[in-house]
């Protein structure tokens, strides 16, 4: 057995023990920060398997802002019974058969593949000169692939407005609370220092994305996590879920895309398909767009809907 | 110069693994939460800075350097305030 293989298999094996000991604890909040720590070591996976964009989507959006969205999640539910509610044993048990039945079919995949493994890469690396970008992750997602990016922006901002009609009547329209009463001295620090280097870290990922591993998703989570340190440390208020502002940072990038996917119809005969040399510019337009809008929408995710007793 | 250089690098990302096994050993063995927290800054801090010393000389360039010790340093700031905001809390628990 060489060190990789070795390495692989403690990897594989804690990452199997943790998920069952995810499944097995009691306590919620264990199990959340159980969820961040899988995050961490999936991302590690992806590095393995060299595909270091995935492994850093995963540790910013699967690991990190997913993991806080369940914490904050648990801090507002905490107040009333809704954690201490079990689900019926007939749900349970559907739950579990259906998770059961899709391990079964991808460890089924792992053990039996097929001969020739179904792969696109040779013609993505072969047209990957024509799209302007460097990186093939950035290049599928950008263009052989756009709409499936398109649609997936699509889902965070209707995960948002899923968690804004949350907002109790009376309350529509207020500011998110997200700072406490009285702000610990530390993290106001860290957010009047950090904050100004999260950003331009965030912004580096994003532009780094065309060629190197990155892209808009990671960038903009890095975003969001600094606007969520501005907010926890009271510097700023969460805004208003009325404010126009807001809304258009949350749309901008949907509208871009949707924009230059429109008229692709016009300069390059398809939906999404870019004009001949202009594939880079209109890339980066729209990586751009999009950087604002994920960050927008992941910080107000993050941010929870007003409550009980808040006026717009 | 470059045998000099991997030398470097073993010795020091051991001794980074070293304050890592430390570190992890008390967070398992120490009674207390205060110690717990105590014994996770010393693998963050020297068993990180030990790591990104050590992985200097392999460096491409200026450049890669400065961002792992940038890196190194985000971790400290994090780490610390992490560590001081679990202590507030712990404290605030004591006396209620």
């Amino acid at each position: 057995m060489t060190e990789t293989a070795f390495f692989d298999t403690l990897l594989v094996v804690t990452m199997i023990g943790l998920a069952i000991w995810m499944i097995v604890v009691r306590d919620v909040f264990a199990a959340i920060i159980g969820f961040m720590a899988f995050g961490l070591l999936l991302s590690l996976v992806w590095l393995r398997i060299e595909a270091p964009d995935v492994g850093l989507t995963e540790i910013a959006v699967g690991g990190g802002a997913t993991g806080v969205m369940l914490l904050r999640a648990r801090g507002l539910a905490s107040a009333g019974d809704a954690m201490n509610a079990v689900p019926s044993v007939p749900f349970r048990v559907l739950v579990g058969v259906l998770a059961g039945a899709v391990a079964l079919f991808l460890g089924a995949l792992v053990v039996f593949p097929p001969a020739v493994a179904p792969t696109l890469a040779p013609l993505a690396a072969e047209h990957l000169a024509s799209t302007g970008v460097g990186n093939p992750i950035t290049a599928v997602l950008m263009a052989y692939r756009a709409f499936d990016t398109f649609l997936e922006t699509v889902v965070v901002l209707l995960a948002l407005i899923g968690v804004w009609s949350l907002t109790p009547d009376g309350a529509w329209g207020a500011r998110p609370r997200v700072a406490s009463a009285d702000v610990p001295a530390p993290l106001l620090l860290l957010a009047q220092w950090l904050v100004p280097l999260g950003i331009v870290i965030g912004i580096y990922i994003t532009w780094v994305g065309a060629d190197e591993p990155g892209g808009k998703f990671q960038g903009a989570t890095i975003l969001a996590a600094m606007w969520m340190l501005v907010m926890m440390a009271g510097l700023r208020s969460a805004p208003a879920l009325s404010s126009r502002r807001l809304r258009i940072a949350l749309v901008v990038g949907p509208a871009i895309f949707i924009a230059i996917g429109v008229s692709g119809f016009h300069f390059a005969g398809a939906f999404l398909a870019y004009p001949d040399g202009l594939a880079k510019p209109l890339i980066l337009a729209i990586e751009a767009g999009l950087l604002i809008s994920i960050a927008a929408m992941l910080g107000m995710l993050l941010a929870g809907p007003p409550l009980e007793g808040d006026r717009p | 110069m470059s045998l000099l250089a991997d030398l470097f690098t073993v010795a020091a990302v051991t001794l980074g693994l070293v304050f890592f096994v430390a570190g992890t050993v008390g967070i398992i063995r120490f009674p207390d939460s205060l110690s717990r927290l105590h014994a996770l800054t010393k693998a963050d801090n020297l068993g990180l800075g030990f790591i990104v010393l050590g992985l200097l000389p392999q460096c491409a360039g200026v450049f890669d350097a400065l961002k792992l010790l940038f890196i190194w340093l985000l971790v400290q700031f994090a780490g610390a305030t992490g560590a001081q905001l679990v202590a507030r809390v712990l404290r605030r628990e004591e006396r209620p």
